[in-house]
């Protein structure tokens, strides 16, 4: 069985390999993308502070500072939410004049440091209160999010229309008139994709990484059985598609059909928090969001293997059923 | 005869809007080359894929030394499709070494180069390849695991007439090893060179089986006239004899060779185009099912 498996998957590895042009797509790809965000996010910022108040609303009279130029004063009546805002930096001081003028400022913030001698100048008895928090870019929360599109992409499309045109080509016909079997068939082909996946994932992972000064809160070493079980799961989706069907309009219609919901609901772009239930509940049957919000509480969280078990038993689960309904469901040729 | 290697029973191939085998039954004794003729849509490329064990019949069975088809008959069996893609980006070599490590046992991926002639094109893509060459390829895949028995699906169609001599050539010295070949063709003239043994198919039945000595010497004493179509007169059809009509020639067979002739004068039919001939398998053929063997 080995012998046969490693034959197809040497085969489809040379087949790839030698393909220039799905290589270069699939390399340069990432790459477009780490340097199309890194010219969007990773250029200086504009130089606005943002001060929070605690008030109803801003009334600039009430003190002369509340007049400063290129300060954006946000009235947060809450306390609590205030500091949290200004913890992870989405706010650069927090400012208190209901009674004898005290500020908080988050010492991790350079714009907080500067802000806070624009303060001083103009009410130089205030009390300071210091803060501490990394700040949470739209950037950082984005990247799991590229990572796992990106993986998406390459497992359903790129598993798929290879199955597909293997079998309109008559090719895997010819390899039913042998002994390899459709299981033999389809792991070397899924572990093909999967060693390809792995290995732009983590060359995206530390190009992005690189650009925009991304450092993973949890072990990077934990996001390992994370993308290959994510991976496994949604190659193994791509193949229930491709594992009978032989035309492309079909084909690339059914995907499309799992992709755009994905795209929207698993997460990617934005955060679920604060949509419908039954959205969240959606959201979840997809493979897709389960790789994201491990990702990102791994990364951004620092969460530990028993926080994200659950969404690797989903993720394992997923897979050994799809690959299961894969064999199950195979057409060597068309009928 | 010795004892079959493949035996075909009651085979039966129904789709919704045809049926492509109405009950097929024969016997292929080891070591001979076997031919499945008919013309395009005759049930033989049906039949064949069944014996192959990549179509499922409908009913009937086909018995691999006795044994329903499995996993002996998979690794002792060679197959050259009618139409096979191989997989892209792999050279001749390569492609070869693919098929080699699916075989529990075969030979050598290099012999098997030289066995069909692979020795300058083994670099080359296989993409690159030529008709003839490109068979050439398809049949060392085929040959990869030493098989015992080897089906050639049509195997020339398309290549031109050097090609399809070479190729012939190479079919010949695969028989010299004493291989079960089974083959099929609409080329009488190549089953006539390398089949000791035919099954004539027409509308998925069998029309005659034998061998092809054997079936023309029982459907042919006569002598074959030909005559070019334009120059039969219409009225001449109306005369006391076999005439068939060939896409552009009319054809009458006879026993009373100098009869006929003198007939065909008194009817003032040209003669000066006459060919007068033995038959052959086409004409064999021509004779069973009233239709031309060219696709």
């Amino acid at each position: 069985m080995m012998r046969r498996l490693l034959a197809v998957l040497h085969a489809r590895n040379l087949e790839f390999l030698r393909d220039r042009s799905t290589l270069v797509f699939t390399l340069l790809l990432p790459f477009t993308l780490v340097i199309g965000m890194g010219f969007v996010f990773g250029g200086p910022e504009r130089p606005l502070f943002k001060v929070g108040v605690l008030a109803e609303h801003i009334d600039p009279q009430a003190h002369p500072f509340l007049r400063e130029r290129f300060v954006e004063f946000i009235a947060l009546p809450e306390e609590a939410v205030a500091l949290r805002k200004l913890t992870h930096q989405q706010i650069d001081l927090l400012l208190d004049l209901r009674a004898a003028p005290r500020y908080w400022v988050n010492t991790d913030s350079p714009k907080g440091y500067i802000v806070e001698k624009l303060l001083l100048a103009a009410a130089p008895a205030a009390s300071r209160q210091p803060v501490g928090g990394a700040a949470l870019r739209y950037i950082d929360w984005l990247f799991p999010g590229i990572l796992g599109m990106n993986m998406m992409f390459s497992c359903l499309f790129g598993v798929g229309y290879v199955v597909l045109r293997y079998r309109k080509s008559g090719f895997l016909k010819r390899l039913h008139a042998t002994p390899l079997t459709a299981f033999e068939f389809l792991s070397a082909q899924v572990l093909s994709r999967l060693g390809l996946i792995l290995f732009v994932t983590a060359v995206l992972y530390g190009g992005i990484a690189a650009i925009i000064g991304f450092h993973s809160s949890g072990s990077i070493l934990l996001l390992i059985p994370l993308a290959v079980i994510g991976a496994l799961s949604m190659i193994a989706l791509g193949l229930t598609i491709a594992a009978r069907f032989s035309s492309e309009e079909l084909v690339g219609g059914l995907l499309n059909l799992l992709t755009w919901p994905m795209m929207l609901l698993s997460g990617i772009w934005f955060s679920l928090e604060g949509s419908p239930r039954w959205v969240q509940w959606v959201a979840h049957i997809f493979p897709l969001t389960h790789v994201l919000d491990a990702a990102r509480a791994v990364m951004l969280d620092g969460a530990g293997l028993a926080q994200i078990a659950p969404n690797l038993l989903f993720l394992a689960a997923t897979a050994l059923a799809f690959l299961a309904f894969g064999a199950w469901s195979f057409r060597w040729r068309i009928d | 005869m010795s004892a079959p290697i493949i035996e075909v029973r009651d085979l039966v191939k129904q789709y919704p809007a045809t049926t492509a085998v109405a009950g097929v039954s024969f016997r292929v004794p080891e070591g001979i080359c076997f031919g499945l003729l008919g013309p395009n849509g005759a049930g033989k490329t049906t039949t064949v894929e069944i014996m192959e064990g990549i179509l499922p019949p409908t009913s009937g069975e086909v018995r691999y030394r006795g044994e329903p088809l499995g996993a002996r008959f998979r690794e002792d069996a060679g197959i050259l499709f009618q139409k096979t893609a191989l997989q892209d980006f792999l050279t001749v070599r390569q492609s070869i070494a693919l098929f080699r490590g699916l075989y529990s046992r075969g030979l050598a991926v290099e012999e098997v180069i030289r066995l069909c002639a692979l020795e300058k094109l083994a670099g080359r893509d296989s993409r690159k390849l030529s008709g003839g060459q490109q068979q050439r390829l398809l049949l060392a895949i085929a040959l990869v695991n030493d098989p015992a028995v080897l089906f050639l699906d049509e195997p020339t169609t398309g290549l031109d007439p050097q090609a399809r001599r070479a190729f012939w050539e190479l079919v010949q010295s695969i028989k010299a090893r004493r291989k079960t070949i089974i083959l099929t063709t609409h080329y009488m003239e190549e089953a006539e060179l390398l089949c000791d043994e035919i099954v004539i198919l027409d509308r998925g039945r069998i029309v005659a089986q034998g061998t092809p000595r054997r079936l023309l010497h029982e459907h042919f004493a006569e002598v074959l006239l030909e005559l070019p179509r334009q120059e039969f007169p219409p009225a001449a059809r109306a005369l006391p004899l076999n005439i068939l009509d060939a896409s552009d020639r009319v054809e009458i067979t006879t026993h009373d060779l100098e009869g006929t002739l003198r007939t065909l004068l008194e009817a003032q039919v040209p003669l000066s185009n006459l060919r007068i001939r033995p038959a052959n398998l086409e004409d064999l053929f021509l004779e069973l099912t009233g239709t031309e063997l060219r696709p």
